[in-house]
């Protein structure tokens, strides 16, 4: 009984050639309709995010650009009444702090020894990011040796090379802001690492204390952690040696993006398929090397979404180091807004807009530089 | 006696003088998975040059032989001596040992973020200290010889699976092994890659390698090993040259799994 006309038996006579995919002649318009409007309830979606950006946007830009005061030198310039229309932000006011802002109370005349150190970092910075660059081993010795005991010895000060020395209780604002969180990020990758690591380890002891160390670090608040590293460091340290005040606060944040660091690189340890190990034991490397050669090369590069996000999370958590009376950006801002000079409606709203600009610069950097890693390591190892 | 000389010849140096004819020695090895005992009094003495397959139903613990012989797995109980030195919880012993024990597994394992070179140079620069460029020499030299030098800038996951199993082997070789073990080195894949690989093996074989293979070739059991092993529930069941091996087998276990896999 034949239920098929076609035959069965085939061999195919010529091959079909290659032929170039089908173009996808599509406008604006056509791309509107698929992704905007391609059915009722898209329809409804679109029109309400729509009046939200209404609602939104014209009102903030009007408050941050248009209503804006741009210049002036006291209060005076940014109050409704002398101005004669409604009044946004006062730039005028950043203005005026913006060095105070950037320094904190760090003496005017030594101020260039701060701007030397930006611009010695910011070089060691790109040197390290740039991932072309060239000697990247030599920038790696410049950022993570030279350019630490420089920056010290100028922020610091040494007098015997003429550098008057400046106590780390005037130091303020961006300067502070940025040596706790590149601190925190160049010790916790590390650290992290080697937590994570010994929270696998065969050895029990060393497991156990990773593992406490871990829990205990994370299961605290970052505030915790700060007022304990800065009244029981001291007591720790023997006798008459009294840590430095800013030093305090720059173990705890270190120590506990380290914690967080840890579980995220942990994360990634665990992607690595088994047979990598047998790979790299079987060739006669050792545990380190095939560690550093092998393991966590894969690993680091699964999980750099979450290292970016530890990282960006602690550069935020800075701004708790001011609850130990550093005066970081945060709280240089807040020590202007008692300032009688520059007391009117919008100033605070201003401060916090501007130091808001500033992490959401920093932060938003480091997500697209991350992600243009991601996409670098990614065409570099194509699947 | 030979124990001195194994830990005093230094890394970088061609292996040279063989203490024993002997390359693998297995005397009353014992282990478990916890309750399950995986590896029954395992006996077996591998000479210098000979070709041994392995084979055995899923489960039987040939894999898990194999891996003792490097130490992948740990036995509990019995001695194994790989070319002269005793495997004990000396971790420079197990990876001195290591770095003349080739190893090719099941799914490749190669290193995913490294190159087909890099792949390659990696253990000779690394644990036989050897200069980059010399190194490089060697792995294009093994790499032409699996037939894929054209392949050494490209990345494994770039690679069919029988041109990644050839890299696996030409990585293997580079350390300049005495043994080689092979872990179903076609069991994952495709049959029509299977003879590339098998063909890689024949030629090794020709060249003399101390071979220990796991696999269910049989046609390649037939055309290279010396002995045949079969092994099921933890224990070597039976053991012969390939002829009598596949023409007389005597145990009923043997004859039933011989029934099962040739037709």
């Amino acid at each position: 009984m034949a239920i098929t006309t076609e035959p069965v038996a085939y061999v195919r006579t010529a091959p079909i050639a290659e032929q170039p995919p089908p173009m996808m002649a599509r406008g604006w318009l056509a791309w509107m309709r698929e992704n905007l409007f391609s059915s009722v309830g898209n329809t409804i979606l679109t029109l309400i995010a729509l009046y939200i950006i209404y609602l939104v946007v014209p009102p903030a830009i009007r408050f941050f650009f248009i209503d804006a005061v741009w210049t002036g030198s006291n209060r005076e310039a940014c109050l409704a009444a002398n101005v004669g229309r409604e009044v946004g932000a006062c730039w005028a006011y950043v203005n005026a702090k913006l060095s105070y802002f950037v320094y904190g109370s760090y003496p005017w005349d030594d101020r260039w020894r701060v701007d030397i150190v930006f611009a010695l970092g910011a070089f060691g910075i790109a040197w390290l990011l740039w991932l072309d660059a060239p000697k990247r081993g030599l920038g790696a010795l410049y950022f993570f040796v030279i350019f630490p005991i420089a920056a010290f010895i100028l922020l610091r000060g040494w007098p015997a090379i003429g550098l008057q020395r400046v106590d780390t209780s005037l130091w303020g604002g961006i300067l502070v802001t940025l040596i706790v969180s590149i601190v925190g990020i160049v010790v916790s990758l590390p650290l992290g690492v080697l937590l994570a690591l010994g929270r696998r380890s065969r050895l029990p002891l060393i497991r156990l204390a990773c593992i406490i160390f871990i829990e205990v670090v994370r299961g605290v608040p970052l505030i915790t952690v700060l007022f304990m590293a800065n009244t029981m460091l001291p007591l720790f340290l023997p006798g008459n040696m009294s840590p430095d005040r800013l030093l305090r606060p720059l173990v705890g944040v270190a120590l506990f993006a380290s914690a967080y660091m840890a579980e995220v690189v942990r994360g990634g340890l665990q992607a690595i398929p088994k047979g990598q190990y047998e790979g790299a034991m079987s060739l006669g490397l050792g545990y380190w090397r095939m560690m550093r050669l092998i393991i966590l090369p894969q690993a680091l590069r699964i999980v750099i979404p979450g290292i970016v996000n530890t990282f960006i999370g602690l550069f935020k958590d800075t701004t708790l180091v001011s609850i130990v009376g550093i005066f970081d950006l945060i709280k240089t801002v807040e020590v202007t807004l008692v300032d009688p000079t520059w007391a009117t409606p919008v100033t605070r709203l201003t401060g916090y807009a501007f130091a808001g600009v500033f992490y959401f610069i920093c932060c938003y950097g480091m997500s697209r530089y991350s992600l243009a890693v991601e996409r670098r390591l990614a065409a570099g190892q194509k699947r | 006696m030979a124990m001195a000389t194994a830990t005093e010849r230094p890394a970088h140096l061609k292996p040279v003088s063989l203490k024993t004819d002997t390359a693998v020695e297995m005397i009353g090895v014992h282990k478990w998975y916890g309750e399950f005992h995986v590896l029954r009094d395992i006996n077996l003495k591998v000479t210098r040059g000979e070709r041994i397959v392995v084979c055995g139903p899923s489960g039987s613990g040939k894999s898990t032989m194999i891996r003792c012989i490097n130490r992948l797995e740990e036995h509990q109980q019995g001695k194994i001596i790989v070319d002269g030195v005793e495997l004990t919880n000396d971790l420079k012993r197990i990876d001195e040992i290591r770095r003349d024990v080739g190893m090719v597994f099941q799914h490749f394992n190669l290193f995913p973020h490294l190159t087909i070179l890099e792949n390659c140079t990696l253990a000779p620069i690394w644990v036989r200290k050897m200069p980059k460029k010399d190194a490089e020499e060697i792995a294009m030299h093994y790499l032409t010889r699996v037939k894929i030098p054209e392949q050494a800038h490209k990345y494994p996951g770039q690679l069919s699976g029988g041109q990644q199993q050839r890299v696996a082997i030409a990585r293997s070789l580079c350390m300049s092994p005495k043994i080689m073990l092979f872990d179903e080195p076609t069991s994952a894949l495709d049959p029509e890659m299977v003879k590339e690989v098998l063909d890689t093996m024949v030629s090794l074989a020709e060249e003399g390698m101390t071979m220990i293979v796991v696999t269910h070739e049989m046609g390649f059991a037939r055309q290279v090993a010396n002995r045949v092993i079969f092994m099921d529930a933890g224990q070597i069941v039976e053991m012969n040259t390939p002829d009598e091996f596949f023409k007389n087998p005597q145990h009923e276990r043997t004859k039933l799994f011989l029934s099962q896999i040739l037709h």
